[in-house]
Formats: structure tokens, C-alpha cells, sequence
């Protein structure tokens, strides 16, 4: 670990590999320009929730993947920061641009507030900490009078498109541009954050604790560092999605099935890997969303049948996920010496 | 609010319990062996009540009488479970292992809907019906005996992991699987019969449960969440922890539903999670 920090410190932060800049800058432009092509709102759609799928799951990948630490109730973050724009549009017509950052702020409390009990302690007590927080959420804003208890909030429509509103109901383009805009960002941020000092001492505290308690890394710190930058890149995307779909009730964004989705998305791509999340969210979501059409009227449950399903397989043949059958030299670096 | 409601209430919270008490200690002896928290838990004691319900409607089986086919369906099941998922992750990352019992717990979940629909089901006419009233507190039949049963199997397997030679094979295997290896335990088959046992405890709960409960493929969503907590709060590995701990759950949700509110009874369970895990982490009897 010593000897990686000490490459990492030395070597410039935009040093690498120019075959894979050069992929990531063409995709960027494609993905860019790719409305132009006029496609037809279903494939917008589909790109929009990879987008969405793809933050979500990389804020996950923060806290499991660099951290070590399982929450199976990320959904709770995203629900706040559905109900934060919601709610402050509605009550005091305040723009979701503003309220955006109210959900971050709040989600971030409650990571901390529960960061600091459970993550002194190992694994599993977090997980089934979080797995309680998740059902907790949702029973409790059911039941919540003042955000609308079980029907939830109805955005007021405004009467046209309006990006201060950030509603629009005439096109799914400036949508797609918003999710874009975000997703890059999301990345970009993570990106940074897994080659600098923050990532290295995440991992060191992931791979072995006690080895990085030696190494003078305040293992319980770092971890909740970790539980509060996961949770603030969730609830932006739960208030984005609450203006895409402008009904939000607590079965939906607090549903347990999101949290099932983060995790499935980043431990079939790759955990722990800045790239893994894009993978798993491009290929899971296509999927998800088709076997929804040709499947959706049989019994709803399908397409969790096969998550469950990829999930085990995954977990047996292939704990690295997908992106472990890219050779290793793409990915990394380029060598100095 | 008089004192008979009370009484009431801690009865009715006992009884509950009792159940929570053995469903948590299959979990807790799952993961005293192997380290692995079995996150399909209550899916499996959904499996056993669906076993129980279907026995009662395809072939009229009493659900008292189909028990001992349920355990054994629900034992043969924790064999499956070990052979087909658990030996491959034994020695994966813990993450990896949270996600594969979580997956797990999806696929039978979701499956369940498929097979058998959300639908809502119940044993109709059970032998076990009816109240008895001691006093001023009326205690239902059916919880009364479920109860009861799961008191005396949860002793059975207290006797059993304590005083039987399989049962001091699976306590060696369980404090150092290796040492118990170099004196001729196989600790795969050890593993084996710690699935079965524990999913044998799941289906007795389930069994006796289902003549009263709702049967449904969500069923054990919220028993085994009480279940995770009873396993934290009585140590993680100790059996005896989850008779106190599932007691001490079953009185807290009757009593705070009583007292405050009885749609928040998982918040007041997560209450003395939180104050568990930031007063006494080891839990009362736990081991680390």
C-alpha cells in the first residue's frame, strides 16, 4: 500500500493511458451529440435511466467498493433527495437547482448520524443497520402527513417547459442533457476520488483494517467519509428523478428494489472499479427495461427473478464482476518507467 | 390504559418472542459455524410456511401434523443452500458473501411471486383455533402452542448443540475450523448439517406460524430483520443470547405498539438495535 501511494503521489493525476482517453473522449462527444440522431423517446428514456442507474450504482461502488462497507438500504438516500425537491418546490416554490443541494445536505446528516454508531464496528452489523434504515424510511414516510403520507407528492406542472422549474413535458432532450451533465460529473468526481490520497487510504481501510490503523488511517473516519460522499452523489439523482417523473410516493423511492439495483449494478460490473458501474448499469438496464415490455404484463416479478439469479452466478464464477475479463494493462495507467 | 391491556400486551409479546427466539437462533447458529449472515432468512421461513400451507390445501394435512415433513423439507433445502451457493463463497470477501445471500433472497422471493402470486393466504379451520382466557388476558390458541413449540424446540437444540457428539462437532468447527479438521471432523459436512439444522429451526417457526398468519411471499421480510437484531443483540454465534434477545424484541414491539404507535414497531426494534450496537457491540452473551 506504501509503495502504491508513494507511485501515485509521484506520477501527474492526468497521466494515462492515451488509448483510453482517447475511447472516453469519443464516447463523451457521441453521447453528447447523440439526440441529434432524433431518436425516439424510448431510447432517451433508456439512456436516461443508464445515466441514473449508473450514478446511483457508483455511489454505491464509494461506500462497498472502495470502503468495504455493504449498505442494503441506499434507497433511503435517494428518497430524501426526491422528497427534498419535491417538497420544498411545492411548499415554498423553491427551484429544485437550490433544493438539489438540501437533499445532499440532509442525506449527509443521516449518513453521518448513522455512519458514527454502526461503522466502528464490522460489516455486518452496518449491513443489517442499513437493511433498517432502508424499511424504516419508507414506513415512516408512509405514514407522514406533512410530505403526503402513502400517496405521495404531486409536483405542480408548470404550464410550459421551464428550466428553472426543471420540468419538461414537450421533450426528453434537455432531460437527457441534465442526466448527462450529472452522470459525467458523478464520474469525473469519482474518478478523482479513486487515484487520489482519500481513495488509497479507503482501500487500505477495505483491505485490511488493522494494517491501516498502523499506518496512523482513523479506519472509522475514513469509513463514514466514505458513507457521507456515497450518500451525497444518491440524493441528487433521486431529485432529478423525482422532476423526470414529477409523482413521487414513498413505495417508489423508497422501494427496496432500488437498493437491490445499486447493488446487482455494481457487483456485475465490477466493485471497486471507477469503470464497473458503467458497465453494469449499460447492460442491466437494457435488459431490465426490455424483458419490462415483452415480460411487464405476466407477473412483474421476472426480470428480479434473473437479478437474483445473476447476482449468485456472479458472486460464485465471478466476485470482480464483468470488467475482470478486460485485460488489466487497458485499464490501469500506462508505466513511467 | 389499564393494567389488564398490559398484561396483555407482555403476553402477547412473549409469545412473540418465542418465535422471534428460534428463527434467530438458526441464523445465529449459521453464522457461529461459517461467518456468514444468512440474508435469505426470512425467505426461507417463507418457503416453510408456504410448505405448510400447500400440504393443508393439495392434501389437507393439518398444518400441526405437516410439521415434521416441513422441517424436513426446509432442512433438505438448507443442504441445497449450502451445496449450490454457500461452498463456493466460503472463503470469498465478506462483501461477496453479503451479496450472494442477498441474491439469493431476491431469487426466492421473486420466484415465490411468480409460482404462487402477491396474494394474501391462510389455513382455514385449523385444529388449533380458538382463545383461552386466563384471568383477564386472553391468549390465542394457535400462538399459545406455536410458542410453546418453539420454546421446547429451541431447547431441544440448545441440549443438542451442548450435549450430543454432533453438537460438540459443529462447536469445534465453529471455533477453529482447522483444529477441528486435524481431529477428524469434516468440516464441509459440518457446514452441511448446520444449514440443515438451521433452516430445521426456520421451518418449525414457519410451520406452527402458519396456522394463524397471514401467508404471503413478503412474510418473512420483517422476522427476519427482527431475527438480525435478536442475533445482534444476544452476540453473534451465542444460542442462548437469542432466547433473551428475541424476548426482549417481542415485548418492545407489544409494548411500544401499545404505548406509542403500532406502525412504527420497526423503528422502536431499530431503537435498541442502535443502542445495542453503540453500548454493548459484543451483545449480552457474544463471543467477540
Amino acid at each position: 500500500m506504501e509503495s502504491k501511494l508513494i507511485a501515485a503521489k509521484s506520477e501527474p493525476l492526468w497521466n494515462t493511458n492515451n488509448k483510453v482517453i482517447s475511447i472516453v473522449c469519443g464516447l463523451v462527444i457521441l453521447l453528447f451529440a447523440l439526440p441529434l440522431f432524433g431518436l425516439n423517446s424510448f431510447y432517451l428514456h433508456l439512456f436516461i435511466m443508464i445515466f441514473m442507474h449508473a450514478v446511483m450504482a457508483q455511489s454505491w461502488n464509494v461506500i462497498a467498493g472502495f470502503s468495504g462497507q455493504i449498505s442494503l438500504g441506499h434507497g433511503a438516500f435517494f428518497g430524501i433527495g426526491a422528497y427534498a425537491t419535491s417538497f420544498f418546490y411545492m411548499q415554498y416554490g423553491i427551484t429544485p437547482w437550490i433544493s438539489i443541494f438540501f437533499g445532499m445536505f440532509i442525506s449527509a446528516i443521516f449518513a453521518v448520524l448513522i455512519g458514527i454508531p454502526m461503522l466502528r464496528l464490522s460489516g455486518h452489523y452496518f449491513a443489517i443497520a442499513t437493511l433498517l434504515i432502508g424499511i424504516s424510511f419508507q414506513v415512516v414516510f408512509q405514514r407522514w402527513d406533512l410530505v403526503g403520507a402513502a400517496s405521495g407528492l404531486w409536483v405542480t406542472m408548470t404550464p410550459e417547459d421551464s428550466w428553472i422549474a426543471l420540468q419538461f413535458h414537450s421533450s426528453k432532450v434537455p432531460y437527457y442533457y441534465v442526466f448527462l451533465i450529472f452522470f459525467l460529473i458523478t464520474f469525473f468526481v469519482v474518478w478523482l476520488l479513486s487515484r487520489s490520497k482519500l481513495g488509497y487510504k479507503l482501500r487500505a481501510v477495505r483491505d485490511d483494517p488493522q494494517a491501516a490503523l498502523s499506518l496512523c488511517i482513523n479506519v472509522s473516519n475514513y469509513k463514514i467519509i466514505a458513507y457521507v460522499i456515497s450518500a451525497m452523489i444518491m440524493a441528487p439523482m433521486g431529485s432529478l428523478f423525482a422532476q423526470y417523473i414529477l409523482i413521487i410516493d414513498p413505495d417508489r423511492v423508497f422501494n427496496i428494489e432500488i437498493s437491490i439495483i445499486v447493488l446487482l449494478i455494481t457487483v456485475l460490473g465490477g466493485i471497486g472499479n471507477v469503470w464497473g458501474p458503467i458497465i453494469g448499469a449499460s447492460i442491466l438496464i437494457p435488459i431490465s427495461e426490455y424483458s419490462r415490455i415483452y415480460l411487464g404484463g405476466t407477473g412483474g416479478a421476472v426480470d428480479l427473478i434473473f437479478y437474483g439469479l445473476i447476482l449468485m452466478i456472479i458472486c460464485i464464477f465471478r466476485p470482480n464482476g464483468l470488467i475482470s475479463f478486460i485485460p488489466k494493462d487497458i485499464l490501469e495507467r500506462k508505466k513511467q518507467r | 390504559m389499564t393494567s389488564e391491556i398490559i398484561l396483555q400486551a407482555l403476553v402477547t409479546g412473549l409469545m412473540m418472542g418465542l418465535i422471534y427466539a428460534l428463527i434467530a437462533a438458526g441464523l445465529s447458529l449459521i453464522f457461529g459455524l461459517m461467518e456468514i449472515v444468512n440474508f435469505a432468512h426470512g425467505e426461507h421461513l417463507m418457503l416453510s410456511m408456504f410448505s405448510s400451507f400447500w400440504l393443508w390445501s393439495l392434501f389437507g394435512l393439518d398444518p400441526l401434523f405437516s410439521i415434521p415433513i416441513t422441517i424436513l423439507l426446509l432442512a433438505f433445502c438448507g443442504i441445497l443452500t449450502h451445496y449450490f451457493l454457500i461452498r463456493y463463497i466460503l472463503k470469498a470477501k465478506m462483501l461477496i458473501q453479503i451479496c450472494a445471500t442477498f441474491g439469493l433472497s431476491i431469487f426466492i422471493r421473486s420466484i415465490a411471486q411468480l409460482l404462487w402470486t402477491p396474494d394474501f393466504r391462510n389455513v382455514d379451520k385449523p385444529i388449533l383455533e380458538g382463545r383461552i382466557e386466563v384471568g383477564s388476558v386472553f391468549i390465542g390458541q394457535p400462538q399459545l402452542y406455536a410458542s410453546l413449540v418453539c420454546l421446547l424446540a429451541f431447547i431441544g437444540l440448545y441440549l443438542f448443540v451442548t450435549k450430543t457428539e454432533t453438537g460438540l462437532a459443529l462447536q469445534a468447527t465453529a471455533q477453529d475450523r482447522h483444529a477441528a479438521e486435524v481431529l477428524g471432523i469434516p468440516s464441509n459436512k459440518m457446514f452441511a448439517i448446520g444449514w440443515a439444522i438451521g433452516l430445521g429451526c426456520v421451518g418449525v417457526a414457519g410451520g406452527m406460524m402458519a396456522n394463524y398468519f397471514f401467508i404471503f411471499t413478503d412474510v418473512g421480510i420483517n422476522f427476519a430483520l427482527f431475527a438480525f437484531v435478536a442475533v445482534a443483540l444476544g452476540g453473534f454465534g451465542s444460542i442462548i443470547g437469542c432466547l433473551y434477545a428475541g424476548i426482549i424484541i417481542g415485548l418492545v414491539e407489544s409494548l411500544g405498539g401499545l404505548l406509542i404507535d403500532p406502525s412504527f414497531k420497526l423503528l422502536y426494534v431499530f431503537v435498541i438495535y442502535l443502542l445495542v450496537v453503540i453500548y454493548k457491540p459484543q451483545g449480552l452473551f457474544g463471543r467477540y
